[in-house]
């Protein structure tokens, strides 16, 4: 099922390409962070097309919280290798040594020491001056203002007041030293347009977005899975196998399930089109407070 | 092969290609709705995306909490919270930023730009409408039109939007009343006849209880024309990119190895097949396309908006920046251009002061050589004579550009008439104009080339050419400083000039005062008569109080960045006003003199000066001494 010339695929696509490019030609020291997810492989998809015959210009980073389910990080090498591209991995050294975890210290303390603190550890180090995130606009209400290249001050911090207004298609890359960019590819794609891309171009995915037997406990009503044995059982609970996929993929501690038996692409589409809760509900991170997200930013989570 | 690829092998059901199928054709619009606080913008766009069944369960939870924790819609579900998304802004009851959604219906596809109504926000509202099709007004039935509705209907033609809906909101706070209705549409036909919209309708809705939005309104039954989303769903989106000249402004050169050079980019407008003959914009180089590269194979042909890659039949010379267009239908290219600007920054645009002009993939240096006329869009849109521009003012200027670009006029070609000014200091997008036509064509002119030059001229006096470039405040020392410089100078046998800044003003600068625009013009002429001087083969003195970085900038750029050497007399302004050699702190601390440096009006330090004299801490002479030694290492005495 290729994609017609004229769609609204290809619409997107071109947006994107165009998106891409311009980034790679404004900065000097370009990288994608890379999560492994659907939007991730889409977007590393457009990337090769953004400059075939040519080679990605830039290498993937994957900020590695040490807590992704097993399947991620074999995916994520596997990806790696297959295209040949350059994977730096990168974990926040402090929080190893101190044992952040999911269990002890709560998904947003976790988060921040994990995620948002390695992040920048891992753009500091490497002075990259723009980083490609595969971030939608429709994902989120504080994303719906999120620029396609969105400023990040020395700090990482991003001020919703202090952004750059985008005019047309063209975009201002420029930073001084030390400041950054994120460019977000994807802002104009939603999560139907996603699959529906991955379906047309069968673009490789993670096997845990496919309906299979797993382990799970049913928590406070989400679906965790037991992806090893580091998972810490509550009294009485037992894991259970139930047939079951991922939406969105994390933490596996972070990421909850849903009962399925979409193990096609096409079974998810037609999944996608009935459901009723949204994306983001399958990410226990949101759900803390109203405008998480939003403060979440301002500390330079992507 | 992973095990996820192997999965696409099982077929999809027929049902379902067909969904995806007739997804895939939908056309798109993009939209932007607009309008004062409070007409209701925020409910609308909240409306749309739940009666187009966009919100999820948990969503809907979110919402109605919320709803009853701080919405203003009384016991019913207050849509306005779906969109509000800053909490910054959701604290302050208002919306401030641009914000992007999306919806579908059984018809078409939707990117709505929610642009906010505060009045200071007309640059939000330009960013909305620069990539939008259609404006939705919106207008409080009880109100009327208003000074915002004839603004936004203005920035809207101005900036190209091509389809006008006139949505008269609220129609349920007037009694669905037809007569209030036609009012307020003939008041606005009356107005908006002056501008060039391709279709204008006016609609009587009410976003909050949903009437004539998706649905006709039991409530008019004397309304006969289409529901909102009927108009939205119907307008013409035929997108006539694809029949204007091609335009391919080059991002990209793709060269992966030594046998493929290819040229990366999106394409502007028109179409593309190989075999066509093009021309490279600038130089006026001509080929012929070899091929359309893509990852999914090469192309027969390739139409507007297609995210390609051209190799040509010759080597030419071609870099980011160049526009390639065909040899018989080229763009304009011009170093001097007549645009309208929109400056979107807190600190006014100044004449004189160069930034950075982005247009496609080149950037090159600009500046306004003149504010033709400010268009008071606050009134009936009068010219009114400016000197600058302030944030949120319209202008129709002359630029002068560091080096030619390749344009066509915004009205004919929506894809190459746009640009960007961006700050060089601080990076951050200040502006954003439309280009009406060049003022001169640049390919004709070239630099008249010499045979004497300044390093021969230079030479016979035995020294380098350098422009000294002393800044403080008033009183920190800068012209005695100079003086004692240029008699050591002197006896040393150089042959220097001194520009002192009070001097300059008598002669050549008589006409100027003490504003910011006329500062910056100041700073200009110095520089150029500093240049003058510099090709003549003398060490130039300049003692100015150039108190701004960004001219002082480009007094070094004039000058070039190895014969520059600035000099930051640096006297707190304390210890200036103690001082107070001429008595004018006095007289501007009393309010006597206006945009005194220090006072009333600011210094910028420099960051990095060749080198910083503290007149705190030694007496002048040895301060000369210190310059004069530095003068030397850099080879500046021979
Ligand atoms: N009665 C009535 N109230 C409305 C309508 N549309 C919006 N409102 C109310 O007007 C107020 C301002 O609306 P909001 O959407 O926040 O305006 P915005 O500032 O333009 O985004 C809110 O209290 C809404 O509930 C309408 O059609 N009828």
């Amino acid at each position: 099922m290729a994609i017609d010339r004229y769609s609204h695929l290809k619409r997107l696509e071109d947006e994107s390409i165009h998106i891409l490019r311009e980034v790679v030609a404004e900065v000097s020291n370009p990288v994608m962070l890379y999560s492994i997810g659907k939007d991730s492989a889409v977007m590393l998809h457009l990337a090769r097309k953004a400059f075939f015959p040519g080679r990605l210009p830039f290498p993937l980073l994957h900020v590695d919280t040490t807590w992704k389910f097993r399947d991620m990080i074999a995916f994520r090498d596997e990806t790696a290798r297959r295209i040949g591209a350059e994977l730096i991995v990168h974990t926040n050294p402090d929080g190893l040594a101190q044992n952040i975890n999911p269990f002890d210290h709560g998904s947003s303390f976790y988060t921040h020491i994990m995620k948002t603190e390695a992040l920048k550890q891992a753009l500091d180090k490497y002075g990259f001056d723009a980083a490609f995130g595969g971030a939608r606009r429709d994902e989120e209400k504080s994303r719906a203002k999120e620029r396609i290249l969105s400023f990040r001050d020395a700090n990482h911090g991003w001020d919703p007041k202090n952004q750059r207004p985008e005019l047309w298609n063209l975009y201002n890359g420029r930073v001084r030293a030390g400041e950054s960019i994120r460019a977000f590819p994807l802002s104009n794609w939603t999560e139907l347009d996603i699959w529906q891309y991955i379906l047309a171009e069968d673009i490789p995915i993670v096997p845990l977005y496919f309906a299979a037997e797993r382990p799970v406990v049913e928590r406070d009503g989400q679906l965790i899975m037991v992806d090893d044995d580091r998972f810490r059982l509550r009294p009485g609970e037992v894991p259970q196998n139930r047939r079951v996929r991922f939406r969105t993929l994390g933490c596996y501690p972070l990421t909850s399930a849903v009962d399925s038996d979409a193990t096609t692409l096409a079974d998810i589409v037609a999944e996608m089109l009935v459901v009723r809760t949204s994306e983001r509900a399958g990410r226990l991170i949101d759900h803390d407070e109203a405008g998480s997200m939003e403060k979440k930013k301002r500390e330079g989570y992507f | 092969m992973t095990a996820a690829a192997l999965k696409v092998a099982a077929p999809p059901s027929d049902a379902l290609v067909d969904y995806l199928e007739a997804q895939e054709r939908k056309g798109l619009l993009r939209f932007l709705t607009c309008g004062s606080v409070d007409d209701g913008k925020s409910t609308l766009i909240g409306r749309l995306l739940y009666d187009a069944k966009l919100l999820f369960e948990d969503q809907l939870a979110t919402l109605e909490r919320e709803s009853r924790r701080i919405g203003t819609a009384g016991d019913d579900i207050d849509f306005a919270l779906l969109v509000d998304g800053l909490e910054a802004e959701r604290e302050q009851g208002i919306t401030i930023d641009v914000a992007y959604r999306f919806f579908a219906t059984s018809a078409r596809k939707f990117i709505v730009a929610d642009t906010p109504g505060h009045e200071q926000y007309t640059r939000n509202m330009v960013t909305g409408a620069s990539t939008a099709d259609l404006a939705i007004l919106l207008v409080d039935a009880r109100h009327g039109i208003r000074a915002q509705t004839r603004r936004h209907a203005f920035l809207a033609s101005l900036l190209g939007v091509r389809h006008l809906v006139l949505a008269i909101n609220k129609i349920d706070l007037v009694d669905y009343s037809a007569v209030r209705f036609r009012e307020i549409a003939a008041e606005f036909e009356a107005m908006a006849g002056k501008f060039r919209f391709e279709s204008r309708v006016a609609i009587p809705i009410s976003a909050r209880f949903g009437d004539n939005v998706s649905s006709r309104s039991a409530a008019m039954p004397w309304y006969d024309g289409p529901t909102l989303i009927g108009h939205l769903e119907t307008v013409p989106v035929d997108d006539d990119r694809a029949e204007k000249p091609f335009r391919f402004p080059v991002q990209w050169v793709n060269r992966p190895n030594l046998d493929f050079r290819g040229f990366s980019g999106t394409i502007a407008s028109g179409t593309v097949r190989p075999g066509d003959r093009i021309a490279v914009a600038a130089s006026g180089r001509t080929t012929t396309v070899a091929r359309i590269v893509t990852a999914d194979g090469d192309l027969a042909e390739a139409r507007a908006g297609a995210a390609v890659t051209l190799t040509l039949a010759d080597e030419v010379d071609i870099s980011r920046g160049d526009v390639l267009a065909p040899a018989t239908a080229r763009p304009e290219v011009s170093d001097q251009v007549s645009a309208t600007l929109v400056w979107m920054a807190d600190q006014p645009l100044l004449p004189g002061r160069p930034y950075l002009l982005k247009i496609g993939g080149r950037t090159v240096t600009a500046s306004v050589t003149a504010i033709k006329y400010r268009i008071d869009i606050n009134s009936a849109f009068e010219h009114l004579a400016a000197r600058d521009l302030k944030l949120n003012e319209i202008a129709v200027c002359n630029l002068a550009l560091s080096g030619p670009i390749a344009f066509d006029a915004y009205e004919v070609n929506r894809a190459t008439g746009a640009f960007i000014l961006i700050d060089r200091l601080t990076n951050a997008t200040v502006g954003a104009g439309t280009l009406s036509f060049g003022l001169r064509r640049a390919t004709n002119i070239h630099w008249q080339a010499l045979d004497v030059t300044k390093e021969s001229r230079a030479a016979q006096k035995g020294q380098k050419p350098a422009v000294v470039c002393f800044t403080g405040l008033s009183g920190s020392g800068k012209s005695s400083i100079a003086n004692i410089v240029e008699r050591k100078l002197q006896a040393e046998g150089r042959h220097t000039m001194l520009l002192d800044g009070d001097n300059v003003r008598h002669g050549l600068n008589r006409d100027l005062g003490f504003t910011e625009v006329d500062r910056v013009e100041n700073i200009r002429r110095v520089g150029e008569v500093a240049r003058l001087f510099v090709e003549a083969g003398l060490i130039v003195l300049v003692s100015f109080i150039s108190p701004f970085r960004a001219e002082r900038r480009l007094a070094r750029e004039l000058a070039g960045d190895d014969t520059f050497i600035e000099v930051f007399v640096d006297t707190p302004v304390d210890v200036c006003r103690a001082r107070d050699v001429k008595g004018l702190y006095a007289r501007a601390d009393a309010g006597l003199i206006r945009n005194f440096t220090g006072v009333d009006s600011p210094y910028e330090a420099p960051e990095n000066p060749e080198i910083r004299l503290d007149t705190t801490a030694a007496d002048p002479e040895k301060l000369a001494d210190d310059l004069i030694a530095l003068l030397r290492e850099r080879g500046v005495l021979g």
